[in-house]
């Protein structure tokens, strides 16, 4: 990679942006319906069945009618800030997939310090949320923004914290060592403290894991903890004078974020690409076969959790707010922390490697 | 590295064309939104250098808490432009001098770097050893060089956080509050009562 022109180095790195981002967008078009027919399938609904076989086309018509619909911006908005949180809100929802390694050899970024950038960038998702609501000037919208606001930076603090979990489990931060170490068995999975040895750590590492889901679900604003769009109190909150391009850049934004919690935690908890047993079966194989085996595991890890989000957001009932940041700082707060002085006590004094 | 040049003079740019839009802009959320540009564009500087951590660190910390509470006041306070500016021409000289001295110092501390290289001759930092991810090396040098002041830094945030919510945490009498112990706690012998009532009587406490 050193001695390549950079011109080239430019185009290729292109090239993989824009495959990584045209198989999100895809994904993202089937998983959408997929959210809808999980959330359909618990209501006994038959969900989204009209267009195309099983309503498969069913976001394709979608797209085509948000983008042919009318960009409606209200008088005594901030234009420039008006578009441009939409813009902000989908773009930032992508760059985070720069570091995410989809499968071994497959990064468009192996940066050292992946999981911190990682964290960077959801958390300046919280841009696109305030931006779009203050702009609108409206009140629903901006009630809608504040508690948003309030809600991601309170979820933000639990989940650095159980990164810090995993970074002291793994002893780097990059994303792809991290992977690397959980491979072989089962047990190697972060999830059971990552070894055999340190399987002692398993109901810690445990708990972390579903803190991060539920945080998880704040942070991306999903049901239960939707109060930034809470349809009964501020009809859809910080999006209610948005319509067309724009609301469907804020939607791909969001669903994006959400394929991209789920991968975090399969890559920080459920050893990414690594299917839980050892592979010698793959081991004659071109190195392009062990790649596309690691990302089919990689996917179907990622749509387990996004059926983890879908089935959330159809069983449970939404939080009150004071509920939500209760949960998150009086609960989450000090838990994650002693979850972090667990996690650093057994490295520290436990048994070394 | 033609790459590297390319990439540092338009972040170089934007960072100093969003520093002055943050002071110039007429709108004070505006100005919140330049200087949270200028921070990106100074985080990625920082990524230019190589100090990765620093530059996540900046945008954790500064872009993603820092930043957003500042955005939350100013959205929220509604402040008036027309009546800040009156006081413009009284807080001239001494805004206009602490301004002539940063930038002279700024001066002094570009100058000495372009005789003298980045580090001068004085205080040449560790030079990081290949292979060490200056993560590490930051971690290395805060924990276990520095753990004393690090130690005394986070007592210090530790009081200041305490303070805050001594000052500002009030229980007024009379605000019903969840307690969700005492919720759970309830039984229906505790939170049902069964009466017998005389017809034509009704009840009575």
């Amino acid at each position: 990679m050193a001695n390549m022109s950079p011109l080239l180095w430019f185009g290729i790195t292109l090239g993989q942006i824009a495959l990584v981002m045209i198989w999100i967008l895809l994904s993202l078009a089937f998983l959408l319906l997929a959210d809808r027919k999980i959330w359909a399938g618990v209501q006994m609904r038959k969900g989204p069945n009209v267009v195309g076989p099983f309503g498969l086309l069913q976001s394709f018509a979608d797209f085509l009618k948000f983008v042919l619909k009318e960009i409606v911006i209200p008088s005594g908005a901030d234009k420039v800030v008006f578009i441009l949180a939409p813009l902000l809100s989908f773009v930032l929802a992508f760059v985070g997939w720069a570091v995410v390694p989809l499968a071994p050899g497959w990064v468009v970024a192996n940066l050292n310090v992946g999981i911190l950038y990682l964290l960077a960038m959801s958390s300046l998702g919280v841009y696109g949320i305030i931006m779009g609501g203050w702009a609108s000037n409206s009140k629903y919208p901006f009630l809608g923004a504040l508690r948003s606001a309030a809600q991601m930076v309170s979820y933000e603090v639990s989940i650095g914290l159980i990164i810090i979990t995993v970074i002291l489990l793994a002893g780097t931060m990059n994303l792809t060592s991290i992977v690397e170490q959980q491979s072989g068995w089962i047990w190697n999975w972060n999830v059971f403290g990552g070894g055999l040895r340190n399987l002692i750590l398993a109901p810690v590492m445990i708990i972390a894991m579903g803190m991060f889901y539920i945080s998880a679900l704040a942070e991306t604003n999903r049901p239960p903890f939707d109060l930034p769009e809470a349809e009964s109190e501020l009809v859809a909150g910080y999006q209610v004078e948005y319509s067309s391009t724009p609301y469907l850049l804020f939607m791909i934004g969001e669903y994006s974020n959400i394929v991209l919690m789920c991968a975090m935690i399969s890559v920080l908890f459920f050893g990414g690409w690594n299917p839980g047993f050892p592979t010698p079966f793959l081991n004659g194989l071109p190195p392009t076969a062990v790649s596309i085996f690691g990302f089919l595991v990689f996917f179907a890890k990622i749509i387990f959790w996004f059926f983890m989000f879908a089935m959330a957001k159809a069983i449970v009932p939404r939080y009150r707010y004071d509920q939500l940041m209760r949960l998150g700082w009086k609960v989450f707060l000090p838990m994650s922390l002693v979850l972090v002085a667990l996690v650093a006590g057994w490295r520290v004094f436990g048994i070394q490697a | 590295m033609a790459l590297q040049a390319i990439a540092f003079y338009l972040l170089a740019v934007a960072t100093v064309v969003a520093g002055l839009l943050v002071v110039s802009a007429r709108n004070p959320v505006h100005s919140v939104l330049f200087l949270i540009t200028a921070f990106f564009s100074a985080a990625g500087l920082f990524v230019l250098l190589g100090a990765e951590f620093l530059a996540m660190l900046l945008i954790v910390v500064y872009v993603g808490a820092v930043a957003v509470l500042f955005l939350f006041v100013v959205m929220m306070l509604d402040v008036d432009f027309a009546e800040l500016r009156q006081g413009f021409a009284q807080y001239l000289p001494i805004g206009g001098l602490v301004a002539g001295f940063l930038t002279l110092e700024m001066i002094f501390v570009a100058a000495t770097v372009a005789t003298n290289g980045a580090a001068g001759k004085s205080a040449v930092p560790m030079a990081s050893a290949p292979g060490v991810p200056n993560t590490e090396m930051i971690g290395r040098v805060l924990y276990t060089d520095y753990i004393f002041f690090f130690q005394l830094a986070g007592l210090v945030l530790l009081v200041a956080m305490i303070g805050a919510i001594v000052l500002t945490l009030r229980h007024k009498p009379g605000v019903k509050r969840q307690d969700i112990g005492k919720q759970i706690a309830r039984t229906p012998k505790t939170g049902m009562e069964l009466v017998q009532i005389k017809p034509g009587e009704g009840i009575s406490e």
